[in-house]
């Protein structure tokens, strides 16, 4: 076809393409307009809108987080407060070699092999610029030896944080709980908006019951920023002047506690590190002015940090250090619930005043051999229910078990609180347990095992078997006994202050009702019984009561922990020391006008009337004005 | 002939002693008009980056060299009569196309695509194609009746499908099309009846559907995106949200040089390459953006008279599709960072940061150089 190429009109082709070239131009012109015409839509007309856009393009609002609230004794003195310390921090994109340098913070022992795997990822996961704290709380000695050799470590500081402090350590660690970092739980459970900023929140006790009013609410500032919410230097003034105004965070608010330093101390120490707790309160309002659980941490370690190996140190001690028995722990309550029985036997008529048993040493059912035995093998003789609370006698509550029968013991054992939560302002208190017919019922599967034995109510009696009870509940119990049954709901916290008005919200005691027995000799008597076995002349704590310098009232009790065979000698030697019994002890004082009741429960004690009693009068002497000064 | 002009030429030049500036530029075959707007868009382009690469002199320095090279270039390709280029075209173009193939089966990998070619030097065959296939298009019809015959466009379309399919196989659908769009804008400006333009603008609609099937999830996403960004404000959709937010906050006049927030508070994605137009905007308002495209007016303006001042088929063609792809280029990009056309990875010519594409650019001028002061010679 080219062969045949027919010769070019080269001014018909440039005629041609002046055409096109003209129709070119008209297009670019049209679509170059387009571009004009858009930009004008932008420029102009939406100027303002974009304008405002980039405005808020250049400004991040940062959480500032509230300084949480303190928390005082009932006499002001300080359990938990925030201390400023310096933190070490390191920001990822500033460190050259992140492995190296975490393992030269080792080798001079500024953190710890373990963790550097846990600082990697750390390091790795969030905003390269954030910082992330590689150790809580520097000692001055750390401080010093750092900042010799900072030029070593690029991207590597110490800043100042405010750190909570508990500077009684262990003494509170349960009662006043404490702090920990925030966990992915605690992220989900708490609102954003509220915890921004914020580091660590209450874990246990006081510290998490009442978060809500310790926290505060977060302020926050606004910051010029870039779209990778690095802050930028604001060298733009008119860029500040339009800035919104920044809200100064709310402080939380502070607490004061119905704990009282020196009471707290003396029961610690009388607990000697033992496993055991110690509940003591005043009976006429609730306020709980000790709660001791023995063996404890130091909660510092929660809240500045502490190694992975410390922490399962802690949590795989076989003596549970973590594990706060005075609100947690359940107990069968052994003995110590005879008083409230005695009671429930006077009102129900299931025994009277003098009534006697003659007391071999055991108690036999009709028609069943087993014995049931009494805790003096030899036996009390002849004992009324004064000598039985006195002396502590189980033949005595053996035979009128019988009568008055477990769903009468379930009834009034109830009513002074024990098997449901005492309402104590703490969170997560055990509810015990006092077993019925209908618990039996519904809580068993096999036909046999629902229904209620005899020998079950037998063993009820002297506060074993199913029965299981809190030293919280028992220190409440021994409240209501001291008050002739009214009964206050146990609490910390006995106020509430705006840290900066200084206003405080007062909590008043919380009347719970009464027990009510109709016949007020029956009082007279069962507390009469219970003065004995402190100061009567066979009472089973005599030896610690006769050295009271007040009137005192108690009752000991001892709870088996493994059941002892048959015609088997209970040989408390030869036992190992954690398969003894559980020595627990309630008591109340002055004898007249109560004004401290105790329970006091030491994990295979072997005895509550002579390892249990002596630490609850150590209370109450410190509480009542007697107390040693050597205790201190 | 060809050598006679030469020599001729060259005769005249020795002989006529250099007397002023304007004897200079015509002895070096350099177009006056087009050479002050290019250097005037350089200029600007240089002021705009150094602002939009967060006062980054480097980087600055690095792109007035590459200016430099394709400054370069520019005069090299402008000594080269355009009956030398004619002739060469098609080593040119079959070149290319081996060059394309290799850099399918043997190219280097970046960015999740084949583009490089590495034979001493990185570079990228496609760049070639943008000059070679409006060459291959135009040679093909200086031989051949304006306008063009049915058979004949059937020859120019396989000439420019072949290397856009392979550009688009890399995948570099930008470029790919840009070069259908340069050889296609060869068959327009040749004359071809306006029933056959629509006719074929109306082939584009199944056209259309069949390249979505072709497209890559990232380009299917930038069109869903250009419909509706504010679904994916933090996605896909924030590179338009972002720019569309500089350029509109510019207002008239902009917020001075450096000053533009969204540019420099990183939150405008590509700042300093395809999206530096917005920088523009922010920076020099609408009034900064006005003398650009003014000036890219110009030098297409200065393109097209050129094409019509050309002698021949060949020549007139090549500097008509140079000129307009070169337009196509400025609206792509600006269409596309003002938010009236998806994203498409086109440069703004001879502002934004980049190397190849310049050089590219700078010796398609220079053909246009080449074709204006080599004609007077050329008998008629």
């Amino acid at each position: 076809m080219s062969l045949l190429s027919p010769i070019k009109d080269h001014h018909a082709e440039r005629r041609l393409f002046i055409g096109r070239a003209i129709l070119a131009s008209v297009v670019s012109i049209f679509l170059l307009g387009l571009v004009i015409a858009r930009l004008v839509q932008l420029q102009v007309f939406d100027h303002e809108l974009f304008a405002k856009k980039s405005q808020g393009n250049r400004v991040r609002i940062e959480a500032v987080p509230p300084i949480r609230g303190l928390v005082f004794d009932r006499k002001g003195r300080v359990i938990a407060e925030n201390l400023p310390a310096y933190q070490l921090e390191l920001i990822p994109e500033q460190v050259a070699d992140l492995d190296d340098t975490l393992r030269r913070l080792a080798a001079i022992n500024l953190i710890n092999v373990d963790d550097i795997p846990r600082f990697t990822a750390l390091s790795q996961s969030g905003q390269q610029f954030k910082p992330i704290t590689l150790k809580f709380r520097l000692t001055d000695e750390e401080i010093a030896n750092f900042a010799i050799q900072r030029p070593r470590f690029a991207g590597v500081d110490f800043q100042p944080r405010l750190v909570r402090h508990y500077p009684h350590g262990a003494l509170f660690a349960h009662a006043a709980g404490y702090v920990g970092a925030l966990n992915t739980n605690d992220v989900k459970r708490l609102d954003p908006a509220r915890y921004a900023g914020t580091s660590h929140t209450g874990k246990t006790g006081v510290e998490n019951s009442f978060e809500d009013k310790l926290h505060g609410d977060a302020g926050f500032r606004h910051l010029i920023t870039n779209a990778r919410g690095r802050q930028v230097p604001a060298n733009t003034s008119e860029l500040l002047e339009s800035l919104p105004t920044d809200e100064r965070p709310a402080p939380g608010a502070n607490l004061h506690l119905t704990l009282d330093i020196d009471v707290q101390r003396v029961a610690f120490n009388a607990l000697e590190g033992r496993r055991g707790a110690v509940v003591a309160l005043d009976p006429t309002t609730g306020e709980i002015l000790a709660l001791v659980s023995t063996p404890s941490f130091d909660p510092n370690l929660f809240a500045v940090g502490m190694s992975t190996s410390q922490y399962s140190e802690l949590r795989d001690s076989p003596d549970r250090p973590l594990f706060n028995r005075a609100v947690l722990g359940t107990y069968p309550p052994g003995s110590t619930i005879k008083p409230m029985l005695s009671l429930a036997a006077l009102e129900t008529g299931a025994t009277n005043l003098t009534r006697k048993s003659i007391c071999i040493g055991y108690f036999q059912l009709e028609g069943d051999d087993h014995r049931y035995r009494d805790w003096k093998p030899e036996g009390h003789g002849p004992v009324d229910l004064h000598d039985a609370i006195a002396q502590s006698c189980d033949v005595y509550f053996y035979e009128i078990s019988g009568d008055l029968g477990i769903d009468n013991m379930h009834e009034y054992l109830t009513r002074f609180g024990l098997g449901s939560q005492t309402g104590i302002d703490v969170l997560g208190e055990r509810p015990g347990l006092v077993p019925s017919r209908e618990w039996k019922r519904n809580n068993f599967r096999d036909r046999d095992n629902k229904r209620w034995y005899h020998g079950e109510t037998v063993i009820a009696s002297i506060g074993q078997g199913f029965m299981l009870a809190t030293p919280l509940q028992l220190a409440s119990a021994a409240g209501t006994l001291a008050m002739r049954g009214a009964r206050y709901r146990p609490h910390l916290v006995a106020a509430i202050e705006d840290p900066l008005s200084g206003q405080r919200e007062l909590i008043e005691p919380e009347w719970l009702g009464d027990v009510a027995i109709a016949n007020e000799f029956y009082w007279d008597n069962v507390l009469g019984a219970m003065h004995d076995v402190m100061q009567g002349p066979r009472g089973t704590a005599r030896a610690v009561g006769s050295g009271a310098p007040y009137q005192m009232a108690g009752k000991s009790g001892t709870a088996q922990v493994i059941s002892i065979a048959q015609d088997e000698e209970y040989d408390e030697d030869e036992l190992e020391e954690r398969l003894r019994d559980h020595a627990l002890f309630i008591s109340y004082a002055p004898f007249e006008d109560p004004r401290i009741a105790v329970a006091v429960i030491v994990e295979n004690g072997s005895s509550g009337s002579g390892v249990a009693a002596p630490i609850a009068k150590a209370v109450m002497d410190e509480y009542l004005g007697y107390g040693d000064d050597a205790t201190q | 002939m060809m050598r006679l002009s030469e020599t001729q030429r060259m005769l005249a030049h020795k002989t006529a002693p250099l007397r002023s500036f304007s004897g200079l530029v015509r002895r070096l075959n350099v177009d006056g008009p087009l050479l002050g707007g290019l250097l005037l868009i350089c200029a600007f382009g240089l002021f705009v980056l150094y602002s939009a690469a967060g006062e980054n002199s480097r980087l600055l320095i690095n792109q007035a060299v590459r200016l430099g090279i394709a400054l370069v270039a520019m005069l090299v390709v402008a000594q080269l009569p355009p009956d030398f280029l004619r002739r060469w075209t098609p080593w040119a173009y079959v070149g290319g196309l081996v060059l394309l193939i290799l850099v399918l089966t043997k190219g280097d990998v970046g960015q999740g695509a084949r583009r490089w070619l590495d034979i001493g030097v990185r570079f990228q065959p496609s760049e070639a194609m943008k000059l070679a296939v409006p060459m291959m298009t135009a040679w093909f019809l200086h031989d051949r009746q304006i306008p063009p015959k049915l058979g004949h466009l059937v020859v120019i379309a396989v000439l420019i499908a072949i290397p856009t399919v392979l550009i688009a196989k890399q995948p570099d659908l930008g470029t790919s099309l840009l070069i259908a769009a340069s050889g296609i804008i060869v068959i327009i400006l040749a004359g071809i009846s306006f029933k056959l333009i629509f006719g074929l603008g109306a082939l584009c609609v199944p056209g259309a559907l069949v390249l979505w099937n072709f497209m890559q999830d990232y380009q299917k996403q930038r069109v869903l995106t250009l419909f509706n960004p504010d679904t994916d404000p933090l996605g896909a959709g924030y590179n338009i949200i972002q720019s569309k937010i500089a350029i509109g906050s510019g207002g008239l006049f902009g917020k001075g040089w450096t000053n533009g927030s969204q540019a420099h508070l990183e939150f405008l994605p590509e700042r300093h390459t395809d999206f530096i137009f917005a920088v523009l905007g922010e920076e020099f308002g609408l009034f900064g953006v006005l003398v650009l495209l003014v000036l890219y007016m110009f030098v297409i303006g200065r393109g097209l008279y050129i094409a019509v001042e050309a002698h021949d088929t060949f020549s007139r063609l090549l500097a008509g599709s140079i000129s307009l792809t070169f337009l196509v280029y400025v609206f792509v990009n600006t269409a596309m960072v003002t938010g009236l056309i998806p994203v498409v990875g086109v440069p703004l010519p001879l502002v934004s940061f980049g190397g190849t594409s310049m050089v590219t650019l700078m010796a398609g001028f220079g053909i246009l150089m080449s074709i204006h002061s080599h004609r007077k010679l050329l008998p008629h």
